[in-house]
């Protein structure tokens, strides 16, 4: 079948979650939901306001990267958690991970910057 | 799962963002890191088209349920412990000799989660929700579904209050099957709009 610029994706029997991060940041979305700190319209507008955004991915793979975005603004737009705490713990994160010998858990305390 | 290389932990940066979210709501006591591991198991393996395609099975089988489907669909799927997380009400829309009815969300990817689970792939990429719209014939033949030329075609655009459950109509020749057999017949897609009921092998 030829495919063209507007093809559907493949209907390939994908899992639900590509990478654990995905389920991560879904879970966090619904917690957070059932939580009340947002009503499902306000995600819905926020997500939105990502997924429409020129250059999202037609085959649909960066769904989850434009779902975290729209949690993080809605998080910063709640004053919940602003974006510069937010980058300055994922840097923490990303070095622990460095500093963590394989086969270990990757924990916070590991980052050697602490 | 063993590994002969030897190379430091990575996080990608999506990764090491999520992790940063869930540090920061974890402490403000916002999020339980358990109740997180609950909600990615119930959705990966507990909540999917059997669900609907059990609410369907139902409405083939038992006329006054259908008639409450169609009524108060919310209530009718309740009743069968499907419910909603998002507080979202639901619409069945009937597949008929004359309409074909397909769901889409042009806005993001609302969904019938407590029916379907979540949504596949293409739901929620950008040439389905556009092309669903402006050409549903062209785009239910991309999915191998060729539609009398006679027949309309209904599409529903789903929002974030209101979701949307397509109930195909009964194949011919499963007189006397069993809501278990029936369910068999009955896809994802088929519910979505993108193809119909099996028919029975």
């Amino acid at each position: 079948m030829s495919r063209h610029e507007g093809a559907l994706p493949d209907d390939i029997d994908e899992p639900v979650f590509s990478e654990p991060w995905q389920a991560e940041a879904f879970a966090m979305t619904v917690a957070l939901h059932d939580k009340g700190l947002f009503s499902w319209s306000e995600w819905a507008d926020s997500l939105s306001a990502e997924v429409k955004k020129p250059g999202a991915a037609s085959d649909g793979h960066d769904y989850y990267e434009h779902w975290l975005a729209a949690l993080e603004k809605l998080l910063a737009a709640k004053g919940v958690a602003g974006k510069g705490d937010v980058d300055t713990l994922a840097a923490a994160w990303e070095r622990a991970a460095h500093a963590t010998p394989h086969g270990k858990p990757i924990l916070l305390e590991n980052d050697p910057g602490l | 799962m063993s590994h002969d290389h030897d190379h430091d932990n990575e996080l990608d940066p999506f990764a090491a963002r999520v992790r940063a979210l869930e540090t920061i709501l974890t402490e403000k006591g916002l999020i339980d890191p358990a109740a997180i591991d609950v909600i990615v198991d119930t959705y990966e393996t507990k909540i999917g088209p059997r669900n609907g395609a059990r609410v369907v099975a139902k409405a083939w089988s038992d006329p006054a349920y259908a008639d409450w489907l169609k009524r108060d669909a919310t209530a009718a799927i309740e009743s069968l412990s499907y419910t909603g997380r998002q507080g979202e009400h639901m619409q069945a829309v009937f597949n008929t000799e004359e309409t074909h009815n397909l769901v889409v969300c042009t806005l993001c990817s609302c969904y019938p989660w407590s029916v379907l689970g979540l949504p596949p792939v293409w739901y929620k990429a950008p040439p389905y929700r556009s092309r669903a719209v402006i050409d549903p014939r062209g785009v239910l033949e991309e999915f191998g579904l060729t539609l009398p030329a006679e027949k309309k075609i209904r599409v529903w655009d789903s929002t974030a209050e209101l979701r949307y459950l397509v109930v195909p109509m009964r194949p011919q020749n499963t007189e006397g099957w069993s809501e278990e057999q029936l369910a068999e017949l009955i896809s994802r897609d088929a519910m979505i709009g993108t193809a119909v009921a099996k028919a029975p092998a």
